[in-house]
């Protein structure tokens, strides 16, 4: 350290240190980084959980993970619910890809629960079976196609905020679920029964086997439609530049509306799950905000598949754990909130330190 | 630098899956974590005089609703006068009207419990089919309708008594209209109470008729508006309602909805509220005058009593002023009118006599006749078609046929918005 450098810095008041872009990050610091955040955050909580509800940090862990995993059944059920957000998240990828703002997950997926409840209680009873189920499955996903293509048709002709469209559409759903609630029902009591003589098979010993199954299956294609397939290479050229695809001679209005058909197809798959596989009957909190939660599902994903199972799986964990701990405590319903803002706010953050890296300035040399 | 920060970082790292690994080895050795139904193996000491209990209860909301909040207090009071111990009572909550009630009611099956308990309405569906599958634990359920139909061993319905109870403080209201009229603040034939309900079901008719036939009894002139919120807890919707029934003339407000929407109104526009479920005293120390609330302690003490000496659990139970299930909570001197003590008194040892009915026939009238026969809708097959002939002896007979109320007239005196 010469004087004339010191000197220098004290004149020009140069910062301790400054942000850069990383040009790429190996794989596994990636993820030594993730983990390091992780592992902050849980002591963030403990420490948080030590201090509002003097709870011990190992009895918090615990907590935790009894409520996720305490029992076969609450495996099952986390299980069950990974399986819904991803669900969902891998039905908004594809339109993330494309860079269509498609927020309106929740209300296609609703749509698609109300269309499988529509037909249970119409023609439950009234036509065999296996017919049931054959118009439950095409109502579902026409229903999720239909109030995800509206917007799409919007965008691609006049250019319309996808953004605003899709939100509002959620809206009109929820009204639309709970208008045909009381339609249905008369007594006022709000809730319209099971009617679980007519639900999808079970299989095995619970209601839950069934839809984990079936979007395991769906994961694997939706994996493979954007990896491997023409359309998938086509949405990604849209959503990098729509003049490029332009140029390359790529019909944007249909790729547009063909993926936001797509998009609402699989949200109508998950509300057919939903209703005629699990609950058997819909309320306006069927999806119970889900269609918002798979957004973060899949953008911390990256838009692949196979990470969404990951974090689709750390979202449900938090929801278990977080709210095992205020009902072990008999603490008020913030404390699973807090814990899991925290946790989220440190997984998010940390990618931050991924994309980009603090560059420590000493002595007008760049540190590393 | 790098390695500075990739030491730390696998130190972090390394404490992680030490935590981890710590607190699963931890978990596999509670009972609770296996998944076997056997209620020996819950860890608790069996109580002397027989049974082990252990009790789930699940609400539907967590304690900032006052509802729920009351539910909880119950469940505290009566493992305090049980002497039971903390892993006895399991809380579970928020737990929807739907599916997720069958999940929370099997996830506390299998943590051991042999009684559980559910708080709300929409609940109902899911504890019986939880009921026909856990044949050997019982299932209590508030404000439920279909114990009697079901008539199934392990499943029962319990509610209590409250209409006399909003009778009462219904007194306390029409005292304190008789005040203002008294002191000139508006003519006797303005005399309008403002009734905030949640939905327009029987249970909501038969607490606000019997909170206006109180009033009434004393004040000759009041009569009642009456508007819903179509949900059981909405902080703004309660809100936007009171607003509403003031600016309509309401000169005192009451509520059957289960947020603090409506007394936050009145205390800022400085108007008389009663309240239900517990007492706004110290957050509206202005305009609370007092409040009705079920005491659901006696029914707990009772249900697990019951399970504890392996007795048969009442198909519906129905609480009582007797039973200490139906308490008026504590008066705002500051608020009530003189000589407000001393006549709930009088009407409080007329109601556990049997002198004093609150539906008698002879003081309402439904289209301007005095009713002498009704069927009220008791047995729910959903067909909402009365069935069960409840007018005798010249009075109304509420929750006799089941706990939970099936008081649906609609009265003259009382206009309902919603209707206009």
């Amino acid at each position: 350290m010469s004087d004339t450098t010191a000197l220098k810095k004290s004149e020009t008041r140069e910062p301790l240190f400054h942000i850069a872009k990383r040009a790429d990050i190996v794989w596994w610091k990636a993820w030594l980084i993730r983990l390091a955040a992780l592992a902050a955050s849980l002591i963030v909580c403990a420490a948080l959980a030590r201090a509002l509800g003097g709870i011990a940090p190992l009895a918090f862990f615990r907590s935790m993970i009894s409520g996720a995993f305490g029992t076969k059944r609450r495996i099952w059920k986390l299980f069950y619910e990974l399986a819904i957000l991803l669900s969902i998240s891998l039905a908004v990828t594809p339109a993330f890809k494309m860079r269509f703002w498609n927020i309106g997950a929740e209300g296609q997926a609703l749509i698609g629960g109300l269309a499988t409840a529509a037909c249970m209680y119409y023609f439950g009873g009234k036509i065999p079976t296996p017919l049931l189920f054959v118009v439950m499955i095409a109502a579902s996903i026409l229903a999720g196609m239909i109030w995800a293509v509206i917007p799409a048709v919007f965008k691609a002709f006049w250019n319309t905020n996808e953004t605003l469209f899709t939100l509002m559409m959620n809206y009109v759903a929820i009204q639309l679920v709970t208008f045909m609630i009381n339609f249905w029902v008369t007594s006022g009591s709000g809730t319209l029964p099971p009617m679980s003589e007519y639900a999808l098979p079970t299989i095995g010993s619970n209601a839950w086997i069934l839809n984990i199954i079936v979007i395991a299956v769906l994961t694997v294609a939706v994996y493979i439609y954007l990896r491997f397939s023409k359309h998938g290479y086509e949405l990604s050229v849209v959503g990098e530049s729509e003049n490029t695809a332009l140029y390359v001679g790529i019909n944007v209005k249909k790729v547009i509306i063909r993926t936001m058909l797509l998009s609402g197809a699989l949200c109508g798959v998950t509300g057919l799950l939903l209703v005629g596989g699990t609950d058997h009957t819909i309320s306006a909190s069927t999806v119970g905000g889900r269609g918002f939660t798979a957004i973060m599902v899949s953008w911390l994903g990256r838009f692949n598949p196979i990470f969404m199972v990951l974090t689709s799986f750390l979202l449900a964990f938090l929801g278990a754990g977080a709210n095992q701990i205020s009902n072990d405590y008999k603490m008020n319903g913030s404390i699973s909130d807090i814990i899991t803002a925290v946790i989220l706010f440190f997984v998010i953050g940390c990618e931050f330190f991924i994309q980009y890296r603090i560059v420590l300035c000493k002595n007008g040399k760049e540190g590393k | 630098m790098l390695k500075k920060v990739l030491s730390t970082v696998l130190a972090l790292a390394t404490v992680l899956t030490l935590c981890f690994a710590f607190a699963s080895c931890n978990n596999t050795e509670t009972p609770a974590g296996t998944d076997t139904k056997d209620p020996a193996q819950s860890g608790t000491e069996a109580t002397p005089s027989g049974k082990t209990v252990k009790v789930g209860f699940i609400f539907l909301h967590d304690d900032t609703s006052t509802y729920d909040k009351n539910f909880m207090n119950g469940a505290k009071e009566a493992q305090q006068a049980l002497g039971l111990a903390d892993d006895q009572i399991i809380f579970k909550y928020p737990v929807e009207e739907g599916k997720g009630c069958y999940d929370a009611a099997a996830d506390l099956v299998d943590q051991g419990c042999n009684i559980v308990f559910a708080d709300s309405f929409g609940h109902e569906e899911w504890m019986i089919k939880a009921a026909k599958e856990f044949t050997d634990v019982q299932f209590c359920h508030a404000t439920g309708v279909k114990a009697h139909t079901e008539k199934l061993a392990n499943y029962h319905n319990a509610f209590a008594s409250i209409y006399e109870g909003r009778y009462l403080a219904g007194i306390a209201a029409g005292l304190k209209l008789n005040e203002m009229i008294a002191a000139g603040k508006f003519k006797a034939e303005e005399a309008v109470i403002g009734y905030v309900g949640a939905f327009p079901y029987a249970e909501v008719v038969s607490g606000y008729t019997s909170f206006f036939l109180g009033a009434r009894s004393v004040c000759p002139t009041a009569t009642m508006l009456v508007d819903f919120t179509n949900s059981w807890y909405s902080v703004d919707a309660e809100r936007d309602v009171a607003e509403t029934l003031i600016s309509k003339g309401a000169k005192l407000i009451s509520q059957h909805a289960d947020s603090m929407g409506a007394p936050s109104v009145c205390e800022q526009k400085n108007v008389p509220n009663v309240f239900y479920n517990g007492d706004t005293m110290s957050t509206c120390p202005n305009t609370y005058l007092i409040a009705s609330r079920i005491n659901w302690a006696p029914y707990f003490e009772y249900m697990i009593n019951c399970v504890k000496e392996g007795k048969a659990i009442d198909t519906d139970w129905t609480g009582t002023i007797a039973t200490g299930s139906v308490v008026v909570e504590v008066l705002n001197e500051k608020v009530a009118a003189a000589g407000t003590k001393e006549a709930l008194e009088k009407a409080t040892a007329d109601l556990k006599a049997g002198t004093l009915h609150v539906f008698d026939t002879k003081t309402f009238t439904v289209d301007g006749k005095e009713v002498t026969s009704y069927l009220a809708d008791v047995d729910d097959y959903g067909d909402f078609k009365g069935e069960t002939e409840v007018i005798k002896d010249g009075y109304f007979h509420e929750s006799e046929y089941r706990s939970a109320p099936y008081f649906d007239l609609r009265i003259d005196g009382i206009t309902d918005l919603s209707k206009q």
